[in-house]
């Protein structure tokens, strides 16, 4: 996917203006964050299992080569085949020559966001076959031309009339007069679309929440269905997973499945939990006649090892997006790129470099509410802030706002002259700002007076007042 | 959760950690906090060397300055019993920061790590250390408290304002829903995207108005500057003040409002 993650400030600025993201915004943020909490509520080992998914995880990648080999070995026991794509370019690649093998000309889709960071749609149609998005949501921004702006909820960011003026748009031979403004009736029609595709469909592409090394099997968690259609009904299956979504067994892939639900949505466990191994056997009812995975890294195995390694941990469940001031403020899309969020924040100058994602690790409070919810227990401002050192420390960031924290460092640890000059300075602002008790305006405070007004100071500084009421003290 | 790992001593001796944002702008919170903490039985000393915990320049990613500001605080702070911060953001960034910041300095890093137990939040430190609660001052009137991040999420400050606010006659105290959720200050944030800070603090404003109290109260300036800015900048009569103020009775004219007339 092309990013704009450059432009996020622009981007930002068109979001607050869109009073139906707005809204939309706002439904989420009185929807997920407290049913997570009333999940976790209900189930009184709810941390202990966070620490055991963290755990889990934490192995896993201390020892991904062993995993990743073992699982790839059970793939090809059990009768299938594992791609192994270093970045975007072999992944697409890879996925094209299964579907031209396969004669495909339409592709069915479950929500994939690896299939997202690759671009898989564009460049399937760039080779004249169809891929279809099965996930209603995925559907209706694939109708959009819109990338997800959510994790686990690619079109919140949508109004329902806005979900309906797409399904006209593009389902022409619908009657103009068919109600669709119940979300039941946009579900009936889009259910009525897919239906026919599903049938039609060579190829079925899915992602993959987890790989599972004992097994070789893949798990696909959905509320609709509709990925079990989809990598059952086709002649061949394709799972697109990056490399961190390996765990060792089926009792660690359960012990994850308990919390990625209740952190996503507040569910228990999702409506739909597929497990997938290999192709259809000689005795199964049904089934794909081949099976494949492609493996992508994509960047990932630059971050092991590095600060940033603990965001390997991460499920995708979307709790850090709905807990966060800034994604409640400005949604998805104008993060740029497919992540969002405070994992995408630190996620993403990871994958498509610093320098394009630049604004991602600043424009975030550090308020750690991101980490309070993140079943995976990821520190995520702490590594915000490890970006910002780096920013720092290659001059990536303003030459004007490094200097200026310079002065400022210097005067921090000269108390006299600190004093001195912050003193003098809040004097004459103390005295200036009496009459009001604040400025509507100042001179170089354009960043914080240009949304709010500025206090002014209340009198001399606490320490010059503290030195002249005590005159003898020097402590 | 700070807790009391150690008893206090009968009358402990506490330097205050006055903090930049209130000495530079709102120096009454200190003289507020110095009263409590005498009336709570604390011997307590201003150490004139100390100027800021050296956020700013931790959370721009300039490290080596954010350490070499926490050499020079630990040894401005060195030898007292405990060090007190009318902020929980200064107090987090003394008692979790600082030892993490000098992670693979091993000597400067048990140096931060014997440091950091001895920091607390002014309302921690009076409930959770001290375990006082005279506070015996009355404030008529209706208020909302707002949590700050650092208070709440890095050291577990949830109760102890709103169990001393209890005590304060004739306050009538109303929770807000949002109370947890993020004002939008953050530092430097809100001057570096100063419209998505905007948005954020008028949920909070949004918020702490649809309680109906008259006062909105935190323990960190921060918060208070950025939010009363923006009531302000609405027009909004809402008074803002620090948690301190109200405990210590020692109440000037609010946040962000005349000073003259009183
Ligand atoms: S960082 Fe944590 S909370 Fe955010 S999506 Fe990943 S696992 Fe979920």
């Amino acid at each position: 996917m092309e990013s704009t993650a450059r432009s996020f400030k622009e981007n930002a600025h068109h979001a607050l203006g869109d009073a139906r993201l707005t809204e939309a915004l706002a439904r989420l943020a009185h929807g997920f964050p407290a049913r997570r909490r009333d999940a976790a509520a209900r189930l009184p080992e709810f941390d202990q299992l966070r620490d055991a998914a963290r755990d889990i995880k934490d192995h896993v990648l201390d020892n991904l080569d062993v995993y990743l080999d073992r699982f790839e070995k059970q793939v090809i026991a059990s009768g299938g085949r594992v791609h192994w794509c270093r970045d975007a370019v072999e992944a697409r690649d890879a996925i094209l020559k299964i579907c031209q093998a396969a004669d495909a000309r339409t592709v069915t889709k479950s929500k994939s966001m690896i299939g997202e960071e690759i671009a898989i749609n564009d460049h399937l149609e760039a080779h004249a076959i169809v891929p279809v998005e099965t996930d209603l949501g995925e559907y209706i921004i694939q109708l959009r031309h819109e990338p997800p702006s959510h994790l686990i909820a690619p079109a919140i960011h949508l109004s329902m009339d806005q979900v309906a003026d797409a399904f006209r748009a593009h389902h022409t031979d619908l009657d103009p007069a068919r109600p669709l403004v119940e979300p039941r009736a946009l579900l009936d029609e889009a259910r009525t679309r897919l239906r026919e595709r599903f049938l039609k469909a060579d190829v079925g592409l899915t992602g993959a929440n987890m790989l599972i090394a004992e097994t070789g099997s893949i798990v696909i968690v959905t509320n609709e269905g509709n990925a079990d259609l989809t990598c059952s009904l086709p002649r061949v299956h394709i799972a697109l997973a990056s490399i961190e979504k390996i765990v060792p067994t089926l009792e660690d892939a359960a012990t994850i499945l308990r919390v990625l639900a209740r952190s996503a949505t507040g569910q228990e466990i999702s409506v739909y939990t597929t497990f997938v191994t290999g192709p259809r056997r000689a005795d199964d009812a049904d089934g794909p006649e081949e099976f494949h995975v492609v493996l992508l890294d994509n960047g990932r195995s630059a971050l092991l090892g590095s600060e940033f390694h603990e965001m390997l941990r991460c499920i995708r469940c979307g709790a850090c997006l709905n807990h966060c001031p800034v994604y409640g403020a400005v949604g998805g899309h104008a993060y740029g790129w497919v992540y969002s969020g405070p994992m995408g924040a630190v996620l993403v100058p990871g994958l498509i470099g610093l320098p394009e994602a630049q604004h991602l690790p600043n424009a975030s409070t550090l308020c750690g509410r991101c980490e309070s919810v993140c079943p995976m227990r990821i520190p995520l401002p702490k590594m915000l802030r490890h970006w910002r050192e780096r920013q720092h420390a290659t001059h990536e960031s303003p030459a004007i706002a490094r200097a200026a924290l310079k002065v400022w460092s210097f005067l921090a640890r000269h108390p006299a002259l600190y004093r001195a000059v912050f003193g003098l300075g809040v004097s004459f602002l103390a005295s200036l700002g009496r009459r009001k008790g604040r400025f509507r305006w100042l001179p170089f405070a354009g960043g914080w007076t240009s949304v709010r007004d500025l206090p002014a100071p209340e009198a001399r500084s606490f320490l010059l007042q503290w030195r002249q009421r005590n005159p003898g003290t020097r402590t | 959760m700070a807790s009391p790992s150690e008893t206090a001593k009968p009358s402990p001796h506490v330097a205050l950690f006055v903090t930049c944002l209130v000495d530079l702008m709102r120096p009454s919170v200190g003289f507020a906090a110095i009263k409590l903490l005498e009336q709570a039985g604390c011997r307590v000393s201003v150490p004139e060397a100390q100027t800021c915990c050296g956020q700013p320049a931790y959370n721009s990613g300039a490290k080596a300055d954010a350490q070499a500001i926490a050499k020079a605080v630990m040894k401005t702070f060195a030898g007292f019993d405990y060090i007190v911060a009318p902020s929980g953001s200064c107090a987090g960034m003394l008692r979790l920061h600082y030892p993490e910041m000098f992670a693979g300095d091993a000597a400067m890093e048990a140096e931060a790590r014997a440091f950091a137990p001895r920091v607390y939040e002014l309302t921690s430190f009076l409930v959770d250390v001290l375990g006082w609660k005279d506070v015996g001052t009355t404030h008529a009137g209706s208020a909302t408290y707002h949590d700050s991040c650092s208070s709440l999420r890095e050291l577990g400050v949830k109760a102890q304002p709103r169990r001393l606010l209890a005590e304060v006659a004739g306050l009538d105290l109303r929770e807000s829903k949002e109370a947890e959720t993020c004002c939008g200050f953050g530092g430097l944030f809100c001057v570096k995207y100063p419209e998505i800070s905007e948005r954020i603090v008028d949920k909070k404003v949004d918020d702490a108005l649809a309680t109906g109290a008259g006062t909105l109260l935190a323990g960190d300036l921060g918060c208070l500057l950025n939010i009363a800015g923006r009531l302000k900048r609405r027009g909004s009569p809402m008074k803002v003040r620090h948690v301190a103020e109200v405990l210590a009775g020692s109440e000037g004219a609010p946040i962000g409002e005349d000073s003259s007339v009183r």
